[in-house]
């Protein structure tokens, strides 16, 4: 084995000449070289603008339904046809991106800032904060995601007359920060262990400097890849709770409640169901992908 | 038992008055990514019963390479055996369909790794490990495996044998665990042991007990032992014959003895005087300058010229050849006389 | 060995007590009115009213509530719904659809999964690797609301290959396309696991070891490296259980199979609190367990876990 680690290190330095980069330096070289991370970016790119202007996509109001075309065919600018009560189904899938993005965002930035909290605390403190803080997390992922999720959006939801938008986001924040949390506290952990941290503190940095200048930098990518990855997950979660009844409601357009609505009419009439999935999934798909990718781009050993 | 085991390990062709082992002009090379690296360049040695050769060189030369090439269990790819011979009783063992070629190994010839703990089976008992070997090889049942087990762990010096054959590798200390893989290896009483650098990974206490016992071993059973590694000192207590290897060629080969008195190599002469010794103490050390060559871009002509002290301008454009300079002695130096000093 | 259990029992009891409070303090903590939270916009009538209160004394304390839930928990009184039904019988009922909806999932997904896995494992970069990664990222990205639609819809409806819906005594030809949904849930995860496990362990020294012993490539890989590749994907088992309970809500109400998912799924859209809560409470015991029994599983295939 001896040989075979020389002949590799030999080969280190003969691939490695050029200028020196910094770790995000490197990872964004090896990203633009990846065609996963440009066909995700670009989907990504594309739903973002969906949600932002959908006026850019479709010119017709998603709301504007008629009982006569029921179940219609394409026609015009109605690509995918009508839907049971006569709405336009592209309409209504290009103006359900809005909600499914807001929602995934927002519970992300939850998720992510108690992630981000709970992991250094757990990780920079140790000792009995980080059993308590560790065991905490063992208990939240005692109860399976959507069972949490089912009772705790029920809760939120009991007014009637919102259209659920809050409370799927604090349901998808509050449940969802488990992962993010793990992956900074073990980050914080091997960064706190390194030979530049204690180096920093022999020279006299302060708690909050050690923290925010050498820990947090050097562990911050993989609870990043954490949360890209989450974007997704938090999207698919929004379609499950509308899907059940206990997510978006009211005058909301989702991908999750076009796909409640129109699965028992899919006999009929498949395109009102098939093209919301598909939107869902590409969505869900384009996080995944770029979150793997920014993985694989800062993790050399994965190369 | 006997029918059964000429049975089961037959290997067609062989022939008992030929060599034990004979490697004859081996080449290795590694296809990566990176390119293509050249891990054995020509590496002829010969091994005879009862004899132990040691295979001796800095890491990186292709000692381990020439020794896993000999067993058959590199990984190809990314290694390629692209020339040469292994000739094991007249046997091209390069030659041979695997499946006859499996059964020269353990049986004929066997490896002893060098970090036992990585190198045994973490979730399997050494009595299973052992076991394994007489279930494959002789056909024996889960029960006479067992026994076996137990008399190989005795002739290996594990105390209390009986009980310790059904614990699991991470319970043994360090010294134990390499007597557990020699009892692998000696289990099907091969002709040929390979030592990867059996105690590299162990305390210098435990190093001697281990190579005391590996010596005895071999001496009972009249077994060529080939023993890699790059501890100068180990090598001068039991071995009987030395090939230096670098950048993938022997470049010297001779009787233990001999090496240490007059090394014919600028290479070997310049590794004896790099060891440390007590009665030079105080004066400088003679360090061999720079580094191994990378295997993907091996020097023209010498490989060793550009760290050489004898170096001049032919040692950069023709290889040197082999020079015979005495019965047992073979040394590639275009300078040898004035290595040798005459 | 015995302290590892001993220490695993004690986790679990904590985890219990904190996951069913987390439970119980989701669904009861902070509303104006307990009795309204729990039967969403419909009307409550007097005697829910009382029914409610029984169950969960609403009017007492919150730990004092606790302590009455739990109770009733563990003596396997799990309450009324609001049509009256206990529910420890409509649990009764359910369990055996969903256990044999579930070993069905899990069977597929572990064979796939585990055959698939050590194929591409082998062959890192092949092309059978490079399709089986892309299948995975696909199916990785359908939620399960997207899939169970969409299967029943395609296989079901359209293709006419399996019966759109499987009813109370379906038979493993009935469940075989919502198992498959399920299963798929799982797939993914534990493939790339398997996959990552064998390349890991084809590269380890005891490979090696093996080969020099003489033994065939067959059984190199299936005694040597497939028990320590196992490993890993053993303990997921755990977390994919959980995965299987959320999927199971969703597949079984698509599928119309009359299960412990399908009742919870009924529960949610009829806003029938107590039936939520009890589902829940209990399929979180039973993940709990499940856990345990993977843990333990665990360390009698790696004898390293024993001894730290």
């Amino acid at each position: 084995m001896s040989d075979l680690n020389a002949v590799t290190t030999a080969e280190a330095p003969a691939t490695d000449a050029g200028k020196p980069r910094g770790l995000a330096g490197d990872a964004w070289l090896d990203l633009r070289s990846r065609k996963v991370f440009w066909i995700a970016a670009a989907l990504v790119v594309v739903v973002l603008l969906m949600a932002a202007w959908p006026s850019l996509f479709t010119s017709a109001d998603p709301g504007d339904c008629l009982l006569a075309r029921k179940n219609a065919g394409a026609s015009g600018g109605a690509i995918f046809g009508y839907d049971f009560q006569g709405c336009d189904v592209y309409a209504k899938t290009v103006y359900g991106a809005r909600d499914s993005v807001v929602v995934a965002i927002a519970a992300t930035l939850i998720a992510g800032v108690i992630g981000l909290f709970v992991g250094l605390a757990a990780g920079y403190a140790g000792g009995w904060i980080d059993a308590l803080l560790s065991r905490f997390i063992d208990v939240m992922l005692g109860v399976p995601f959507l069972l949490g999720a089912i009772v705790l959006a029920k809760r939120l939801s009991s007014d009637p007359e919102s259209n659920g938008v809050v409370a799927v986001i604090l349901t998808l924040g509050v449940l969802g920060w488990t992962a993010a949390a793990r992956v900074m506290r073990s980050a914080v952990i091997s960064a706190k262990n390194q030979d530049y941290v204690a180096a920093a503190r022999m020279l006299g940095a302060g708690p909050g400097r050690l923290m925010f200048r050498h820990i947090l930098p050097n562990s911050i990518s993989p609870f990043i890849v954490v949360l890209t990855i989450l974007l997704g997950v938090n999207i698919a979660g929004e379609a499950t709770l509308s899907y059940l009844g206990v997510g978006l409601k009211g005058d909301a357009v989702s991908w999750g409640l076009a796909i409640a609505e129109t699965g028992p009419y899919a006999r009929t009439a498949a395109a009102p169901l098939v093209w919301p999935s598909v939107f869902l999934a590409a969505t869900v798909l384009a996080f995944i992908m770029l979150g793997d990718a920014v993985r694989d781009a800062f993790d050399p050993k994965l190369r | 038992m006997t029918d059964i085991t000429a049975q089961m390990d037959a290997v067609p062709g062989i022939d008992p008055r030929a060599p034990l082992l004979d490697v004859r002009d081996l080449r290795v090379e590694f296809r990566t990514r990176e390119g293509v690296a050249r891990a054995v360049n020509g590496v002829t040695l010969r091994l005879h019963p009862g004899e132990t050769l040691a295979v001796l060189g800095e890491s990186g030369c292709g000692k381990s390479v020439t020794a896993q090439a000999i067993m058959g269990i590199l990984d190809t790819p990314p290694a390629h055996v692209t020339g040469g011979q292994v000739l094991y009783r007249g046997v091209d063992l390069l030659r041979l369909p695997e499946n006859d070629r499996r059964k020269v190994r353990a049986n004929r010839i066997a490896m002893i790794f060098q970090d036992a703990l990585s190198a045994l089976n973490p979730v399997y008992t050494v009595g299973f490990q052992l076991g394994e070997l007489f279930r494959v090889h002789r056909g024996m049942s889960r029960g006479d495996a067992k026994r076996r087990a137990v008399e190989l762990l005795d002739q290996v010096r594990i105390p209390d044998a009986k009980r310790r054959v059904n614990d699991y590798p991470h319970e043994f200390s360090g010294g134990m665990r390499q007597r557990v893989m020699i009892a692998m290896a000696l289990a099907l009483d091969p002709e040929v042991l390979i030592a990867d650098e059996p105690t590299t990974a162990l305390d210098v206490t435990v190093q001697a007990q281990i190579m005391g016992l590996l010596a005895e071993l071999q001496r009972e059973r009249n077994m060529g032992l080939m023993l890699i590694t790059h501890d100068m000192g180990v090598v001068a207590d039991v071995a009987d014959r030395i090939a230096v290897m670098y950048a993938g060629q022997v470049v010297e080969e001779a009787p233990v003895y001999d090496i240490y008195a007059r090394p014919a190599h600028a290479y070997t002469k310049a590794l004896l005087e790099s060891i440390p010794r007590l009665d030079l103490k105080g004066r400088q050390l003679n360090v061999i300058r720079g580094l191994p060559p990378a295997l993907t871009d091996i020097p023209r002509g010498c490989a060793f010229h550009p760290r050489c002290a004898y170096a001049r301008e032919i040692c950069g454009i023709e290889p040197p050849p082999a020079y015979q300079i005495a019965p047992q002695r073979i040394a590639s130096c275009h300078f040898v006389r004035e290595v040798l000093g005459v | 060995m015995f302290r590892y259990i001993v220490r695993r029992l004690l986790q679990m009891v904590l985890t219990f007590f904190g996951a069913t409070f987390v439970v119980h303090a989701l669904m009861f903590a902070y509303v104006d009115d307990p009795f309204q939270a729990l039967v969403g916009d419909r009307p409550l009538t007097d005697s829910q009213r009382t029914a409610l209160n029984a169950r969960y004394h609403l009017d007492e304390g919150f730990f004092a509530q606790y302590w009455h839930y739990l109770k009733g928990l563990l003596t396997g009184d799990f309450g009324q719904s609001l049509t009256g039904r206990p529910i420890g019988d409509m649990l009764a009922q359910a369990w055996p659809v969903t256990i044999r909806l579930a070993l069905l999932a899990i069977v597929i997904a572990a064979v796939i999964a585990i055959g698939a896995g050590v194929l591409s494992g082998i062959r890192r970069g092949g092309a059978f690797d490079t399709v089986t990664l892309v299948l995975t990222l696909i199916v990785l990205s359908m939620p399960i609301v997207v899939l169970a639609p969409l299967a029943q819809l395609i296989f079901g409806i359209q293709l006419g290959w399996f019966p759109p819906t499987a009813g109370r005594d379906a038979n493993l030809y009935q469940l075989l396309l919502p198992a498959l949904v399920l299963g798929s849930l799982v797939i993914a995860t534990e493939l790339r696991v398997t996959r990552t496990s064998v390349a890991e362990n084809l590269r380890a020294d005891y490979v090696r070891t093996a080969r020099a012993k003489g033994l065939a490539p067959r059984r190199v890989i299936g005694v040597h490296v497939l028990r320590n590749s196992l490993i890993p994907v053993i303990t997921l088992i755990g977390v994919d259980i959980g995965v299987l309970m959320s999927g199971a809500i969703v597949t079984e109400g698509v599928f119309n199979i009359p299960g412990v998912g399908f009742n919870l799924f009924r529960g949610v859209r009829t806003e029938d609190g107590p039936v939520v809560v009890g589902f829940v409470s209990i399929l979180v015991i039973v993940f709990l367990v499940v856990n345990l029994i993977v843990d333990l599983l665990y360390a009698a295939l790696d004898p390293r876990i024993r001894y730290e």
